[in-house]
């Protein structure tokens, strides 16, 4: 593996691309939906989030933003500021199209295999470092593990997507057959921060796009909260779940409060046998853009001592959200000891897909290393 | 089924006793119409014919079933009535027994501010402010009480917030923070503009019933999961009244968040401050960043105390927030009740900082003596 220019190899475990419009989808329809979006004027429709406005800052450093069209719609970019400019060796696409959040199973899953069928063919054709996420209709777990099981033969798929803020909390048993679908195929769980449009917290609807980024993080805490009291890794022991653009740094204290009320009520779930943090130190994993810390006061390091654990972190630039400049992507010292697991050995015992890539690429480096 | 607790390393009780002051005690009725007399006719009626009226399935319960009865200790029965009804009792339990100098009163009896009638909501809160005074602060003027509200009327609730503001047996405005939208929404700036007038800080204990579900995925299935979202609607709180400019606008206004643990506050902190500055060209109502606003308006209490592996992390965590900041409770009679003399025994922090923290950061808040 060439070394990035942290000075080891990487794995970049969040990038994103995104559909240009709904039109460049059309394509990848059968002919039935071809039809129905062409005389209902789907195909005219962006189907851009609410929660995801394409101009803002966040949404695309300036030096990642295209001459035109939406940020992440050009492989040029992709290559020189993701790929080439951190010297990645991989890097995991993300495609979240706005289309997956339609009320419509039906219509969530057409857009969903188009999407999938679409990024194969622009991005992962043209570009053998890109791996990609599986969208799938997270509100319909039937036709997501349909969508899965189409797709998983493609070994450039190396994990499932679902979103933070869903239609219902992702320990319910609801989903456990994406689950075991995903368990099956040695794909994790890429929870990815966004919804498919709820109220974005308890408190109901906020007024700020700030506040429902904001709300993010705490989606993501629901989620882990639920994932272990439901007992989804009790009954997948293989299952792994990766928080995408999560903000990292609310989980502390999270498992600390976790663990506090797990102790006084665990009889209400009988299954979780063991403390909530040493079931998450197992099972979930974070990307690390962007990293939620005070101004000059690194905490990646705290992060690993507090969670007891150097295997819970992949880097990630989250490319082309601006929440760094220039190349500070990584917020730790490349020279200290946890930068090459952060940096590439984590995600390859996360992504058995990514392992496999690298064993049939560099056959000897095996033999060299044993 | 029985209770089962973890394997965990034992604590000694701290020596010395400390005198504290305890921000979150939750007084009860001895039986459920002990409120009828302080309502008039007109809504005891209603009461008696309708009574509660929720955005939940349940008229007398939440939708989780908690661990225990009354969700309180075993041990805080008294010999008549439910946990926390028995002036008596608790105070040999806890007033005498834990050596408490002042208690915050937290009535969360009925929830006026969870009604949907809203003039049955305005009714029992004034009732509910009468019937602390009567049953609990004038027999033991240690315990003082909060002025309830009904958020969702603001006009109601500046009626009482008024009428209660000479009063200084009322230390604080109570309101619940799972309203029926973010609290720092202008609907609810009235209610502020009030807080601040009367010189009183808001309470905003966990809770509150708005017909969201707890999370931005649905309702959780567990109680333990249930009971956890305290954590997020705090957050959610904090991130609404900050990011609307309410302390902009309310530059005198003090908020005390209780019953929400305070390990969550230092990354909310940092995400708020990281993104804010990304995305400040929407909120450029706002002058100062998100945590300087939290510093300088927000109260924590400490119950329930979050339990890092290692004691000092929780000392990090408490320089982090402002040792100034943080002030003790205990949320008697419940369950999850921290007990001042173990709660003392985790701290890693200076004696100057643990007697703020027990009792000075509220004595000053409230201005006891």
């Amino acid at each position: 593996m060439q070394n990035s220019i942290f000075g080891h190899p990487a794995i970049d475990c969040d990038v994103h691309i995104a559909v240009p419009s709904t039109a460049a989808l059309m394509p990848y329809l059968d002919a039935y939906w071809f039809d129905a979006f062409r005389t209902r004027g789907i195909d005219r429709v962006s189907f851009n989030l609410t929660g995801d406005p394409p101009n803002t800052p966040l949404a695309a450093r300036p030096d990642w933003r295209p001459k035109s069209g939406k940020p992440g719609t050009d492989l040029e970019l992709l290559r020189s500021g993701a790929l080439d400019g951190f010297g990645s060796s991989f890097a995991i696409a993300n495609c979240l199209f706005g289309g997956m959040a339609l009320h419509s199973d039906d219509l969530a899953a057409v857009f969903c295999k188009a999407v999938n069928d679409w990024v194969a063919e622009e991005w992962l054709d043209r570009e053998p470092r890109l791996r990609a996420s599986i969208l799938v209709p997270q509100q319909a777990p039937e036709l997501a593990v349909a969508e899965i099981e189409r797709r998983a033969g493609d070994k450039r798929f190396v994990q499932v997507s679902l979103l933070a803020m869903g239609t219902e909390l992702l320990g319910r048993r609801g989903y456990w057959p994406i689950y075991e679908a995903a368990v099956r195929h040695g794909l994790p769980i890429g929870v990815h921060a966004g919804g498919l449009y709820h109220h974005p917290t308890l408190n109901g609807w906020g007024s700020f796009f700030l506040e429902d980024y904001v709300a993010n993080s705490f989606a993501f805490e629901n989620q882990v909260v639920s994932l272990v009291s439901e007992g989804a890794f009790a009954k997948f022991p293989e299952l792994k779940v990766v928080l995408i653009e999560s903000g990292v740094t609310w989980m502390p204290a999270a498992l600390w409060r976790f663990n506090k009320t797990w102790r006084g009520v665990r009889s209400e779930v009988p299954w979780v046998k063991r403390t909530p943090v040493e079931i998450v130190r197992q099972h979930i994993r974070l990307t690390t853009q962007p990293f939620d810390e005070p101004d000059g006061v690194p905490r990646l390091e705290r992060f690993v001592e507090q969670m007891n654990s150097d295997k819970m972190l992949l880097f990630s630039t989250d490319f082309p959200h601006w929440h760094f400049d220039a190349t500070d992507a990584f917020p730790l010292s490349p020279s200290s000891p946890l930068a090459a697991k952060i940096l590439f050995e984590n995600a390859l015992e996360t992504y058995p897909r990514l392992a496999e890539s690298i064993a049939e690429k560099e056959p000897a480096s095996k033999e060299l290393s044993s | 089924m029985s209770m089962v607790t973890a394997e965990r390393r034992p604590q000694a009780a701290a020596r010395q006793k400390l005198t504290v002051i305890d921000c979150d005690i939750h007084p009860g009725f001895s039986t459920p119409d002990e409120i009828y007399p302080f309502l008039p006719e007109r809504w005891r009626e209603h009461v008696k014919t309708f009574g509660g009226h929720y955005r939940q399935a349940f008229a007398d319960t939440l939708s989780h079933p908690r661990m225990a009865p009354e969700v309180s200790r075993a041990d805080s029965w008294p010999p008549k009535g439910p946990p926390g009804s028995d002036l008596a009792f608790m105070r040999a339990q806890h007033l005498d027994g834990n050596n408490v100098e002042y208690g915050m009163l937290m009535p969360l009896n009925r929830g006026p501010g969870n009604q949907r009638n809203l003039g049955y909501g305005a009714a029992l809160a004034t009732a509910v402010n009468d019937w602390q005074i009567a049953k609990w602060v004038t027999p033991e003027p240690r315990l003082n009480a909060s002025i309830v509200v009904t958020q969702e009327d603001p006009q109601a609730a500046i009626a009482e917030i008024e009428a209660r503001a000479d009063d200084r047996r009322f230390a604080q405005i109570m309101l619940p923070p799972r309203s029926l939208e973010p609290l720092g929404r202008k609907r609810y700036w009235p209610i502020y503009e009030a807080a601040v007038a009367a010189n009183r800080p808001l309470a905003l204990h966990v809770g509150g019933i708005n017909g969201y579900p707890a999370t931005a995925s649905g309702y959780p299935s567990y109680y333990i999961e249930e009971q956890h979202t305290n954590v997020q609607g705090m957050q959610a709180l904090v991130t609404s009244l900050v990011l609307e400019g309410v302390f902009e606008q309310f530059q005198k206004l003090k908020v005390v968040l209780v019953e929400g643990g305070i390990a969550w506050m230092p990354a909310l902190k940092w995400r708020l401050d990281k993104h804010y500055k990304r995305l400040k060209a929407e909120v450029p109502h706002l002058k100062r960043l998100p945590s300087e606003y939290i510093h300088d308006h927000i109260w924590l209490t400490t119950q329930p105390l979050d339990e890092p592996d290692v004691d000092s992390d929780l000392a990090e965590v408490f320089e982090q927030v402002g040792c100034d900041r943080i002030m003790f409770s205990t949320d008697y009679p419940h369950w999850d009740f921290d007990d001042p003399k173990f709660v003392l025994g985790k701290l890693a922090l200076s004696q100057e900082k643990q007697q703020a923290i027990f009792s000075g950061n509220a004595k000053a808040l409230y201005g006891l003596k």
